[in-house]
């Protein structure tokens, strides 16, 4: 007996019992599209995140001012204070000081409104210097960045992110026009290139003005010098924990503390945040596979169960094949066959509809399914493997019937 | 394979040409401690072309008899030829293969599969003897034809008389040319009409030269044959030549 036909056959017979084929299949098919699904899922999630963390730029370090931690141990004031001044991103920038950092990009931002004739608009108004663009990873699409005579001048000169431009005047081609804030008219000069968001943070809606402009017709506050956040660019991934010791230093310096845990600014890293990102994600795949494969599982043990019933059920049937000749090993073959149809067409079903349903979730989600082709081959031969394995025991024992028993057999 | 020659005076000539040959045959089951002896000593010589009816009554050893003839199960002590061929000593694989090249089974309860047409049970033998496609497809509608059921070879079991389907049993017994043809009880699930039908079969494969062993208990049946073999207690009771 061929391949071939041993294969015919064993399509023959899963179909002889096409309901029970069915339900054994779904199983199977429930559990392959479930990796499909998880899998991709998981990959997707983890693709997101380091798209929107590494959208803030490359080899970033984000310093923030206000971090102090207590006797107990407990950090607090992340971020809501000032300790931060441009006179530190200076310094941050010399080469001299902080060797490793290639770029310093100072912010100054507050949440304010924007009017364009009649119509207005809540953003994020920054106050930066033009390396915020390199720093930033960013591009115009239109007109110009800030220049370094506009900081001087403490021009109005504003640069639109495309949402905030779309908002105000229902275009992205508003080079040229004028906006008023709080009173003060500034002359859009250029518009960001779109980049997406980055969590909560719509990255297309913003306002970016000059630093010195900023500080004195926007921000103000009690410091006019104090900046909310300065991004610190390391030469390269490889200097990037360099860059963050030279700047600690350099800035407990700066606001004379001695001792590092109770330094008044926090240094975190874009890597950090995407190796955390990444591990949580990880952890989420492992588990949600985890699961999947136990639906795998209890799918198999569907199918030993139905192979087992099959061989009882066809007892005669396998005494007739005997006393006519065939060999134990025939047999065994033909039974793992039977089993690995059955495992196989609920792979290829399952691969089906986890591939179907990675295409429909993202719309309903909002969140990217990866369908990857190695976990779509790699699911249908663990689906064939399962029936295989499944199969070996009652195949063994169809295999190990004696012909005269088995004839006998009602 | 032995060739199934036509011989006029075949019972003379048996015993120097046999096709089975059993010599101090014997059969002990074994259940736990409990021994049970179903054959106690057989010598039989079946020759090329005999027409050879085996009868006794429920636990006479008569199944066991059958089932070691047709290697189905093995003695426990004693030699077996077939067709010239040790079988004592042979490995399940080996019998398996002497089963399917020396040996066409028909069965009281037809044993067909029924999900398959007549043709597909007919050219089983065949599948298991590695016969190439084309050919065991020929061969089972040779088959077919030889038994009159040409017409029926897309039937499926279901769709066929008891005694059409124990006529697709006697083709498929036949496809492979065995050196015997084995009986076991084959009109016991038939009508009158039908099981004159199966003999008067029997009787054309044993004129045209098959070697045919044919257990029964029923004395009509029995006397179709030209030698009948009783069998009681394990043992052969008489052996005589009827016709």
């Amino acid at each position: 007996m061929t391949w071939l036909e041993t294969l015919r056959t064993g399509w023959h017979a899963v179909r002889s019992h096409a309901l029970r084929s069915t339900l054994t299949v779904l199983g199977i098919l429930i559990g392959i599209a479930a990796v499909i699904l998880t899998v991709g899922l998981g990959l997707g999630t983890q693709q997101d995140v380091s798209k929107q963390i590494s959208s803030l730029g490359s080899n970033l370090l984000i310093v923030r001012p206000g971090s102090s931690t207590s006797a107990e141990g407990i950090r607090g004031g992340f971020g809501s204070r000032t300790t931060l001044t441009r006179a530190d991103a200076d310094a941050l920038a010399s080469k001299t000081n902080a060797p490793d950092v290639a770029g310093v990009a100072a912010e100054k931002s507050t949440s304010t409104e924007i009017d364009a004739g009649s119509t207005n608009w809540t953003t994020t108004v920054v106050g930066t210097t033009t390396s915020w663009l390199d720093v930033r990873g960013r591009t115009v699409a239109q007109g110009r960045f800030l220049t370094a005579a506009d900081e001087t001048s403490r021009a109005n000169v504003i640069v639109l992110g495309p949402e905030t431009a779309k908002e105000l005047f229902g275009t992205t081609f508003v080079t040229g026009q004028t906006v008023t804030i709080s009173g003060t008219d500034f002359q859009v000069v250029g518009v960001l290139k779109p980049e997406g968001s980055s969590g909560d943070n719509d990255l297309d809606d913003t306002a970016i003005v000059p630093m010195s402009t900023a500080a004195n017709q926007l921000v103000g506050g009690s410091d006019r010098n104090a900046v909310s956040t300065i991004y610190l660019q390391a030469a390269s991934t490889d200097q990037l924990a360099a860059a963050d010791a030279e700047a600690t230093t350099l800035l407990l310096n700066l606001h004379g503390i001695t001792d590092s845990s109770s330094a008044d600014f926090t240094i975190s890293s874009q890597d950090a945040l995407v190796s955390t990102a990444t591990s949580v994600y990880k952890t989420l795949t492992i588990l949600l596979t985890g699961i999947a494969a136990l639906s795998l599982l209890v799918g198999g043990i569907g199918v030993m169960n139905i192979m087992l019933v099959s061989v009882t059920e066809r007892t005669r049937e396998i005494g007739l094949r005997k006393a006519l000749g065939a060999p134990p090993w025939a047999i065994r073959r033909q039974f793992l066959v039977e089993a690995s149809v059955l495992g196989l067409t609920g792979g290829l079903l399952g691969a089906v509809v986890g591939v179907v349903a990675a295409k429909a979730l993202p719309s309903a989600l909002g969140s990217s399914v990866v369908v990857s082709g190695v976990a779509v081959g790699g699911s249908v031969v663990i689906a064939i493997a399962i029936g295989l394995v499944f199969g070996v025991y009652p195949a063994t024992r169809a295999a190990r019937l004696a012909p005269i028993d088995a004839l006998r057999a009602e | 394979m032995a060739e199934l020659t036509y011989a006029p005076d075949r019972w003379a000539s048996a015993p120097a040409e046999p096709v089975i040959e059993l010599e101090g045959v014997t059969k002990t089951y074994r259940t736990g401690t409990v021994e049970f002896q179903a054959l106690r000593g057989v010598d039989l010589r079946i020759g090329v072309g005999e027409y050879v009816a085996i009868m006794g009554p429920s636990g006479s050893g008569k199944s066991t008899l059958m089932n070691l003839l047709g290697c189905l199960d093995t003695l426990t002590t004693g030699t077996y030829r077939l067709a010239g061929e040790d079988v004592g000593e042979l490995d399940e694989i080996d019998l398996a293969e002497i089963r399917n090249r020396r040996i066409g089974f028909v069965f009281q309860q037809f044993n067909l599969l029924p999900s398959l047409p007549a043709w597909r049970n007919v050219e089983l033998p065949l599948v298991y003897g590695h016969v190439p496609a084309a050919e065991r497809r020929r061969r089972a509608l040779e088959a077919l034809d030889r038994v009159g059921l040409a017409d029926r070879a897309r039937n499926r079991p279901g769709e066929l008389s008891g005694g059409q389907q124990q006529r697709v049993a006697v083709a498929r017994a036949l496809v492979g040319e065995p050196a015997l043809v084995l009986a076991d009880e084959p009109t016991g699930n038939l009508d009158s009409v039908s099981t004159a039908d199966v003999l008067s079969l029997l009787d054309d494969l044993h004129t045209a030269g098959s070697t045919i062993v044919l257990i029964t208990h029923e004395a009509d049946v029995a006397r179709r044959a030209e030698r009948v073999v009783r069998v009681m207690d394990g043992l052969i009771q008489s052996d005589e030549v009827i016709r």
